[in-house]
């Protein structure tokens, strides 16, 4: 059997197909790059001490709780806020409204926004204004201001794909609008939301430039919600930028995408584990 | 006369500005069966969704008239709609499983109505199912997911999820659609006996299947009930022409 029809079918078939094989390959370039370069410095000490002489010598400890410790307060505003939201509007308002439109619209809009001025809002509002300082509060509360449109979007995208069959048949059987929203259309829709959830730790692990402004980049260990803390980012942009250590720089590179790949990973297997559960 | 389970008065349905049932007056007996009938597209769904309130779901639809079981209008503005929909369940023409397992989706009506305790659920799910005939089908993998089972046996899961919250009122909407011919026997018998318990109404486009089950038939046609009697009565000496043409075949 002859796989193509003709030469512009076979045409077609490799360009597509070399679009694939490089998307591939510079992952697995940039992978193996920063691998190559970062694994040599990776050790006990390395996971587990605090920075010294601005990151020349001792660990990253210290930044490595700072990114976890930012990004579970970005989550745990956001996400409540965002599901929240996004089930008002699908669920609790009529199809076509004005006011869904306006709130979708202002969600696109900071959706759309570079993180940098979410940075210089917080710093401004939160770390000056409010008070706060550098802190792992303001920071944590940058991060969540500038994820909730996303987690908003694809949690109302993921509500609105639930079959209105199954909200018709919940209510049919006597269940009141909440029990039906919280007990058959959110389990419905949670894949669909969970995958944002991902998309926008991604987001807070990798950013920078806002968290620098917002939540310092004090090297000690954070510990209350009001202490400073630098996130893995941070201390990345400072060991390359200021040349203190190239080999700390990719270490640290290194340990940043396996923190993402792990997470993506048991955000996936709890995906999987949920909707085993769900379809069988 | 009083022994109408549901009394329905001048009733329109509205969706936009599209009449889809004009004027409907009709009193359905209790414990009986009652088959409506009609060509694709006259408002059957239509009239048996608004004897629990559904298309109020439907955003753009307006219901005038009245609708009165157990003595007090449905569409009265102090209605407790969830007792109502409790009270009057719905097989769906198109049957949708919950995406979970094959017993949450039959203990879901009891548990939102407060059914906690595991024995009573254990019970009231085998006996749900046992009543829809699909027990013997399902009763090894319980914990499997629904979404996995058959067309027909969907259809069968989700007259057992009707019959699980025990309603006194069940509305059928093509029950037997998606069925064997087999499973459709005995999801007559089942109405058979369901009947001495429950109220029924039934949509079918089967007349045979109408004939066999139903105490009285309505005949509609474009929105309009046009003829309502004794099911051997308006098989063997219709009334109107109409409904003559329709059950003989002649269009429709
Ligand atoms: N959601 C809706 N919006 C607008 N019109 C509708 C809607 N649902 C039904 N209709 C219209 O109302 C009329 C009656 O529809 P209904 O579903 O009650 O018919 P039916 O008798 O059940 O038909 P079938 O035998 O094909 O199921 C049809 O003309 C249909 O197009
Ligand atoms: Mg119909």
């Amino acid at each position: 059997m002859k796989p193509f029809g003709n030469r512009r079918e076979q045409l077609i078939y490799y360009t597509i197909c070399s679009g694939a094989v490089f998307v591939a390959l510079t992952l697995v370039a940039i992978v193996a790059f920063v691998a190559i370069k970062g694994v040599g410095c990776i050790s006990w000490e390395f996971l587990t001490e605090i920075p010294s002489r601005m990151g020349k010598e001792g660990g990253i400890s210290s930044a490595i709780v700072g990114t976890l410790y930012l990004t579970l307060v970005a989550l745990v505003l956001s996400v409540p806020l965002g599901v929240g939201a996004a089930v008002y509007l699908t669920e609790y308002q009529p199809r076509v409204s004005r006011f869904t439109r306006l709130v979708e619209l202002s969600a696109e809009a900071l959706a759309g926004i570079p993180s940098i001025v979410f940075g210089l809002f917080g710093f401004v509002f939160f770390v000056i204004f409010l008070g706060w300082g550098w802190s792992v509060l303001s920071g944590g509360l940058t991060l969540a201001l500038m994820i909730l449109p996303t987690i908003m979007r694809t949690s109302q995208e993921a509500i609105t794909a639930v079959p209105v069959e199954f909200r018709e048949n919940s209510l049919a059987l006597g269940a009141t609008k909440w029990q039906t929203t919280s007990k058959i259309v959110i389990p419905s829709a949670l894949p669909g939301i969970i995958t944002g959830v991902i998309l926008s730790i991604g987001r807070s692990v990798g950013e920078t430039a806002a968290v620098l402004l917002t939540a310092g980049s004090a090297l000690g260990m954070p510990v209350l919600p009001t202490d400073p803390a630098r996130s893995m980012a941070v201390h990345l942009y400072f060991l390359a930028s200021e040349g203190i250590s190239m080999e700390r720089a990719y270490g640290t590179a290194l340990l940043l995408i396996i923190m993402i790949l792990i997470i993506n990973y048991l955000a996936n297997l709890s995906l999987r584990r949920f909707s085993y559960r769900l379809k069988g | 006369m009083n022994s109408a389970a549901i009394m329905v008065r001048g009733l329109n349905v509205f969706y936009q500005q599209y009449q889809a049932l004009h004027h409907i007056d009709i009193d359905i007996e209790s414990n009986k069966v009652t088959a409506l009938i009609g060509p694709s597209g006259c408002g059957k769904s239509t009239f048996l969704r608004s004897l629990n309130r559904l298309n109020e779901l439907i955003e753009g639809t307006r219901t005038e008239g009245q609708v009165v079981i157990d003595g007090v209008d449905i569409y009265a503005e102090d209605t407790d709609v969830v007792k109502l929909r409790k009270q009057v369940g719905i097989v769906f023409q198109k049957p949708s499983a919950f995406p979970m397992s094959i017993y949450d989706n039959v203990a879901y009506g009891p548990r939102i109505h407060g059914v906690n305790k595991r024995m009573v659920l254990d019970e009231i799910v085998e006996k749900s199912l046992k009543q829809a005939n699909l027990w013997e089908e399902v009763k090894d993998r319980l914990h499997a997911s629904a979404l996995r089972l058959s067309g027909g046996q969907q259809q069968r899961l989700v007259i057992a999820r009707v019959l699980s919250v025990n309603p006194a009122i069940i509305l059928m909407d093509e029950p037997a659609s998606a069925l064997d011919p087999i499973s459709a026997s005995k999801l007559e018998d089942l109405i058979a006996e369901l009947k001495t318990t429950y109220t029924i109404v039934i949509v079918t486009h089967n007349m045979q299947q109408a004939a066999r089950v139903s105490d009285a038939t309505a005949f509609f046609l474009n929105g309009h009930l046009i003829e309502y009697q004794p099911t051997e009565k308006l098989f063997v000496h219709p009334r109107d022409k109409r409904t003559e043409d329709y059950i003989t075949g002649r269009f429709g």
